[in-house]
């Protein structure tokens, strides 16, 4: 299956989305990401039980903070399938990589840059 | 344990704007264990800082700690070395730690971070629930171990009063009557006959009624 998938984000694997927390989703921001999308196995598939459960609530608290911080709640979103859907991550991928261009860069990123370029000149 | 809520990140940042280097202090004890001031909420909690502040133009320092706990000498002595490198402190422990530390320093605003709720049980995953008011004169011995003077609205200690129907409190139906959870209790128990002794009037001098309290263990002292 030799599926194209857009190639400006990285993957970061887990062992679980279980293991997924707030502040790796904040610190990807503060660090220049543009947004975050977690992939879970599908809702009642966890081979933890909750694992995917929490993941989701986590990504549900990022988004409320990002909102008040004016970052941008709408950077982050949470996907479930199952191992065997390549092409529906191919999908899922390129329908964020679409949905954060709409956006723009992430604010954070931008006011850095602002402020080495007037520090450069 | 002492339970506390997060305060909401609005009303942080509006009480910590006119500050340029803010530390956010976390505390290893009963708000790590309510999720809502231990080292995972310090990390998120100066995050979201840092990233409204950039958002806003702002410069601002935002330094990160947790103590084992903040209602103890030896662990508030341990930011001693560092604590003026900064203008104001979030304490994210309960009104204690926010207090013992704000004595320590005395030239150093402290802002509470959580509002702190209650003496409480983890029942469920993300849900806490008030277990004792910290009267000074516990009864449970006398209840089957339901406090009536924390779970019951009115502290009633010879109920149930005439607002309990079928099992709950008039006060909301998702409120349990306390002297209803007495009762099943001490039926089980089969101690019926503690329920038929009226309570006497309870020493309230050890409850708030009696201004601050203090413990004093001379067996303890040195």
């Amino acid at each position: 299956m030799r599926l194209k998938i857009p190639t400006n984000f990285r993957i970061v694997r887990l062992p679980c989305t279980g293991k997924l927390d707030l502040i790796h989703v904040l610190r990807s921001f503060e660090k220049g990401a543009d947004g975050v999308f977690a992939v879970g196995c599908m809702e009642g598939d966890c081979h933890f039980n909750q694992g995917n459960f929490r993941a989701r609530k986590r990504i549900e608290q990022a988004a409320q903070l990002l909102d008040k911080v004016g970052v941008g709640g709408e950077r982050v979103r949470m996907y479930n399938l199952s191992s065997g859907e390549g092409p529906l991550f191919a999908q899922y991928a390129t329908e964020m990589v679409e949905l954060i261009k709409k956006l723009g860069p992430n604010p954070i990123k931008q006011m850095k840059q602002k402020k080495t370029d007037a520090a450069a000149a | 344990m002492i339970i506390a809520e997060k305060k909401p990140i609005e009303e942080i940042i509006e009480e910590v704007k006119d500050f340029d280097r803010i530390l956010v202090l976390g505390c290893n004890e009963c708000v790590t264990v309510c999720e809502a001031g231990g080292k995972k909420e310090v990390e998120v909690l100066a995050s979201a800082l840092r990233m409204y502040f950039i958002t806003q133009g702002k410069e601002k320092t935002i330094g990160e700690r947790t103590l084992e706990r903040q209602c103890d000498h030896e662990y508030l002595e341990e930011i001693r070395g560092n604590i003026d490198d900064y203008d104001a402190v979030i304490s994210l422990a309960c009104g204690v730690g926010v207090q013992f530390c704000a004595e320590k320093y005395l030239e150093m605003p402290l802002l509470p971070g959580v509002n702190t709720v209650c003496l409480g049980a983890n029942e469920d995953r993300g849900l806490w629930t008030e277990r004792c008011q910290a009267c000074g004169t516990c009864v449970l011995a006398r209840t089957g171990g339901i406090c009536p003077v924390s779970r019951c609205a009115k502290r009633v200690l010879n109920g149930p009063c005439g607002g309990s129907t079928g099992g709950k409190c008039e006060i909301s139906k998702d409120t349990d009557c306390a002297w209803q959870l007495i009762v099943d209790r001490l039926k089980a128990l089969d101690k019926m006959d503690d329920y038929e002794k009226v309570a006497p009037i309870k020493d309230w001098s050890t409850d708030r009624a009696g201004g601050p309290r203090t413990v004093t263990r001379e067996d303890v002292k040195i």
